[in-house]
């Protein structure tokens, strides 16, 4: 009899670990015979703690349960999956992941993340074991025909990066995974990390095998102490079983890899001031080109890709391009991670092919706004992302039609704010960021955020706002044209948006 | 938490010193020995990984992680980006420093808690969300976190 209690720090946010104890209690007092496995998240996180047991029919889930509600739960006859007020059913029928397309994640929150063999029974190294069978140009035709764009927010197809690598001559090259996830309504990373960190592993070393490197690192946030631990367990049980180090996964190559912890700067999720920081210096953005692809770490050639990039690369090979490409619409192709966040009744993780609407993203998963007031506006892809309101909800989930919006898909966050909101405080706010997050290295950003949040105090304060508001634009004008990276670059995107869409909030009235 | 000893900040820069990118990880380790950095290990670094005392001193101030003072006995993270704002965090923090007497950043005066402002810990589904000693909590109100403050007390 097997019991499931996530262990994804979400989870363990509202109390899952008291609940996991509270339930070996009972256990044990009841002398039962069961075992509590602490799995990832399945994502469903108003649910949290979900505790599921394993039955004849499938796996049956509870939520959200506390502690007090342990003991009656057991009452109730709950380990052979019977009823109780708390019961969802079969955890797979539940609507919100029954109409979920699950490819990266098709294990998070299924498994025990530290059990290998879990891993291995539920289609795991398959995508490994056919890589070792194709040569390098085969491996990365693969990806490229699998349409995968980069999910770390610029979209850039996967596979011609690595081609790119691939045709660098040199002694040592590196893959690095950029697990710095600093956009606010994201969690997609830190919940394969915590939940399913194999994946990532099997596909950096996939990444290894294709590009010729032989040494990987994972820059992982301090935020996310919980995903580090993991990750460190992880690669001590790869090691460990053959699947890292000297003929890796029985290669016959050389695999290596490490996991670091950045220091709590947004910026080096940028992947120029990522390798910095990876090198042990100040983060600052490193001018392009050289691109990293040829000039990387250490100044050698090396693959910058994000967690679900890489996490995504096992089931392509595996499946094969044709199966992923099929997912998706126009160039955005297979399954995009959306992470619902912020002010929404039904926050979580909706893995879903690209072409979703925003609108169908934040009600028929979502659910509306947690605090049942009117919806005002919702921002896409973290900080930099524009402010949308309900008239730009029927817009698909797609890089192309965000772009066309003016508008950012990014790393797929999606943050929820009701009536309640002020727009001036929130573009105010994205300028005060920019400020807090810049590297120094360009003035456009370093001064002009500064002046940028002074502007909109002005505005807010009611002083002269016509000019003020002019004074913004051009200030974000230069910003857009000016700046080295996309952190000044993009600031202008939510501080235009906030301007654009809710002028009320910035002119007093309803102009 | 250790108090600074010079002699152990050395050998934990001594055992690191060889690693590729090696600052990071050495001042992770100073970090989480001693809750800070003190600047007085600056020359043994830079010694350590041929950098100029500047150098050093730069990339420490460079990351907001690093402290240069020792913390208080507790450390609140709390987060104040966007998500969290959509919850309600900036009330939640404006309570939360009222009822310490310290802003984000600070550290209270009887030396209990420091307060650090985050932006997102990645729990952005349960927001307003918070970090107590390494700890994670979501949907944090102004009572969840006199709670929390007022339990973490009690354990002195
Ligand atoms: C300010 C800034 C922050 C970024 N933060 C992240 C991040 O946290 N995670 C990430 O994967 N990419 C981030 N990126 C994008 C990276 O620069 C880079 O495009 C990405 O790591 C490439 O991987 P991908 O092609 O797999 O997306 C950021 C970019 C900028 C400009
Ligand atoms: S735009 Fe900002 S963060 Fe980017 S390089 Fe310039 S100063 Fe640094
Ligand atoms: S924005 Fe606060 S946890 Fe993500």
């Amino acid at each position: 009899m097997k019991l499931f209690v996530p262990c994804d720090m979400a989870a363990l946010s509202v109390g899952a670990d008291a609940v996991a104890r509270a339930i070996s209690e009972q256990i044990a007092t009841r002398r039962l015979d069961a075992t509590v496995v602490r799995n990832g998240s399945r994502g469903l996180f108003w649910l949290e703690p979900l505790v599921e047991v394993e039955t004849a029919k499938g796996r049956v889930a509870y939520g959200p349960v506390t502690v007090e509600s342990v003991a009656s739960l057991f009452d109730a006859g709950f380990l052979d999956g019977k009823a109780h007020p708390l019961c969802l059913g079969l955890t797979e029928e539940i609507p919100y992941l029954k109409n979920q397309e699950r490819l990266t994640f098709a294990r998070c929150g299924i498994i025990d993340p530290l059990s290998l063999a879990d891993y291995i029974s539920r289609d795991g190294y398959k995508g490994l074991q056919n890589a070792l069978k194709l040569k390098p140009e085969q491996i990365i035709e693969e990806v490229t025909n699998s349409g995968l764009r980069g999910r770390g927010g610029a979209g850039f197809p996967t596979g011609i990066k690595w081609k790119t690598v691939l045709g660098a001559p040199a002694d040592q090259k590196y893959i690095v995974c950029n697990a710095d996830e600093g956009d606010s309504g994201t969690f997609a990373d830190r919940m394969i990390m915590e939940g399913d960190p194999f994946v990532l592993i099997e596909g950096m070393t996939i990444a290894g095998f294709a590009v010729g490197a032989t040494s990987g690192y994972i820059y992982c946030r301090s935020e996310y102490p919980h995903a580090f631990k993991t990750l460190q367990r992880a690669i001590a049980i790869g090691y460990e079983k053959g699947y890292l180090g000297a003929n890796a996964a029985g290669s016959g190559k050389h695999f290596d890899l490490e996991v670091r912890l950045g220091a709590g700067a947004y910026i080096c999720g940028e992947e120029t001031s990522l390798l910095e920081s990876l090198e042990g210096k100040r983060g600052q953005i490193r001018p392009k080109p050289p691109l990293p692809a040829i000039e990387g770490l250490f100044g050698k050639p090396t693959v910058v890709n994000n967690v679900i990039s890489l996490a995504t690369v096992p089931i392509i090979i595996d499946k094969g391009a044709a199966y992923y490409k099929d997912f998706g619409m126009g160039r955005s192709r297979g399954t995009l991670t959306i992470q619902l966040a912020g002010n929404i009744k039904q926050g979580g993780l909706v893995e879903k092919a690209f072409g979703l609407t925003l609108r169908q993203a934040i009600y028929d998963f979502g659910g509306g706004t947690a605090t049942g007031k009117k919806f005002r506006a919702v921002q896409v892809g973290g900080p930099l992302g524009a402010y949308f309101p309900d008239s730009l909800l029927d817009t698909p989930l797609d890089y192309e039609a965000f772009a066309a919006k003016k508008g950012l898909v990014g790393h797929g966050g999606v943050v929820v704010f009701d009536e309640t909101v002020d727009l001036a405080k929130q573009a105010r706010f994205a300028m005060e960021f920019c400020a807090i997050e810049s590297c120094g290295k360009c003035t456009p950003c370093r001064i002009g955020s500064t002046r940028g949040v002074e502007v909109i105090d002005r505005i807010i304060a009611n002083q002269d706002r016509k000019k003020n508001l002019e004074v913004l634009n051009d200030l974000c004008e230069v910003m857009l044209d000016g700046s080295l990276c996309a952190l000044g670059g993009l600031t202008p995107y939510p501080v235009l948006s906030a301007v654009e869409h809710f002028k009320e909030d910035f002119h007093g009235t309803a102009a | 938490m250790q108090a600074w000893d010079n002699e152990r900040a050395v050998s934990l820069v001594e055992q690191r010193k060889n690693m590729p990118g090696a600052l990071l990880p050495i001042l992770h380790a100073l970090q989480e020995e001693f809750g800070y950095v003190d600047p007085s290990v600056v020359p043994a670094i830079a010694d350590a990984l041929n950098l100029s005392k500047a150098d050093v001193h730069g990339t420490i101030s460079f990351y907001h992680d690093f402290r240069h003072h020792p913390p208080g006995r507790h450390v609140l993270k709390m987060c104040r980006a966007e998500s969290c704002q959509s919850m309600g965090c900036d009330a939640v923090i404006g309570h939360v420093e009222k009822k310490l007497g310290a802003k984000l950043g600070e550290t209270t005066a009887d030396g209990t808690f420091t307060l650090d402002a985050v932006y997102c810990l990645g729990n952005c589904s349960l927001s307003p969300a918070v970090l107590l000693d390494g700890k994670p909590y979501g949907r944090v109100s102004a009572q969840v976190a006199d709670f929390l403050i007022d339990d973490a007390r009690r354990r002195a």
